[in-house]
């Protein structure tokens, strides 16, 4: 080729547009190659799950106990006499729920009631602030999940969970769980980490309601409360509900229509 | 050299010594190289979601980025490098080929003198006994 400025000129475009093109080109190429994770294809999506219990259904300990029953055997929670228990769900009376709404005379039904009582996950979680090493954390869709592989256990987000909804392994969980009975989809924990209700993160992600709310016959509503034509909106739309311990600002995603 | 008998002859000792070890493995066990262990393979799947070699070296790693991916993220399914999607869970996925974790797991983490904690709450597919404590 004759070099002249014609020449030179083309040759060093030519090479200009390949050099801005070949990462590009490359980036192609390599897309289907490279090892990635996604979300599985039929997970629920939610930008903030919430739970609303209806009350007048569900307030009975003997109500309440397969719940928690369904609960506790898909997450291996072990259940342990004494004050060492170790609890995602419970019950608790009216005063226990909501002790900055006291009434000195309360209906005999609202007296009588139980209260299912779990992690609130709520909007601004005390236990995501205070732990050291963010083994607690806030999901994008709300929920306060826990990576129990990073718990020191320090028991600083149950000094600040204002719920009690946080439990200590104190001793060996495997100790008092029948391992024979053990749900081999999920993992226990160890001795020395704090855990608490997950709202069901992995059942989520299969595309399955929690199991308190499968279990519950319509007495559990649960939804995305950032969606104006989700269930539990219509829910919260068509009753009086209250959360537990307003003043604190903690946001609870957890309602209960009284 | 004014105790050259002397100084050698405890040189040769010390070495002797020194070399006991090693000749009595190889005397015991007939060959002084390490063996692999022999894994248990799984029977009905020929193929690990990355190739063996990855595996070998990679999958503490792997295990790392699946934990934070699935745990963290909430990214729960793994496409590998052939574009083939896979469950991320160790027990559901790993060990629902690799079904005894004695004969795979265990046998090169025993060899190589490593005691990953996965088992203190991941159930092995085994299963746990209420004996063993």
């Amino acid at each position: 080729m004759k070099k002249s400025r014609r020449n030179f000129l083309k040759f060093a475009g030519l090479s200009a547009a390949t050099l801005c093109f070949s990462p590009a080109a490359g980036a192609l190429a390599a897309g289907h190659g490279t090892p990635h994770p996604k979300p599985n294809a039929d997970q629920l999506k939610a930008k903030r799950w919430a739970m609303v219990v209806d009350t007048r259904k569900l307030n009975t300990d003997e109500a309440i106990a397969p719940l928690v029953k369904a609960c506790h055997s898909i997450h291996n929670v072990p259940d342990i006499p004494g004050n060492k228990n170790i609890k995602w769900l419970w019950a608790g009376s009216y005063e226990e729920t909501f002790p900055e709404q006291p009434n000195n005379f309360p209906s005999e039904d609202l007296e009588r009631r139980r209260f299912i009582l779990l992690c609130n996950h709520c909007d601004q979680p005390p236990c995501v602030r205070v732990c050291p090493t963010k083994a607690t954390f806030q999901r994008p869709d709300g929920i306060v999940a826990m990576d129990y592989h990073r718990c020191i256990g320090c028991r600083y987000c149950m000094a600040g969970c204002p719920y009690g909804s946080r439990s200590f392994n104190w001793g060996e969980p495997r100790d008092n769980l029948d391992l024979k009975a053990l749900n081999k989809e999920f993992p226990t924990r160890m001795r020395g980490v704090v855990e608490k209700c997950n709202f069901c993160v992995e059942r989520l992600a299969q595309g399955k309601l929690p199991a308190c709310v499968e279990a519950s016959n319509g007495a559990l509503t649960f939804g995305d409360l950032s969606d104006p034509d989700s269930e539990v909106r219509k829910v919260l739309k068509e009753n009086y509900t209250i959360r537990r311990k307003p003043a604190l600002g903690t946001q609870p995603s957890v309602y209960y229509i009284i | 050299m004014q105790y050259g008998g002397k100084i050698i002859t405890g040189l040769i000792i010390f070495l002797g010594l020194l070399c006991v070890p090693l000749l009595f493995n190889t005397a015991s066990t007939g060959n002084a190289a390490y063996k692999q262990p022999k894994l248990e393979l799984p029977k009905d799947e020929k193929k690990c979601i990355e190739s063996t070699e990855f595996m070998r070296r990679e999958h503490m790693q792997l295990l790392n980025d699946w934990r934070d991916w699935a745990l963290r993220d909430g990214q729960r399914t793994y496409v590998n490098a052939e574009g083939k999607p896979f469950s991320i869970s160790l027990q559901n996925t790993c060990m629902k080929c690799h079904a005894k974790k004695a004969e795979f797991c265990d046998k090169c983490h025993n060899d190589a003198a490593v005691s990953p904690y996965c088992w203190d709450c991941h159930i092995q597919p085994e299963g746990l006994s209420n004996e063993k404590k």
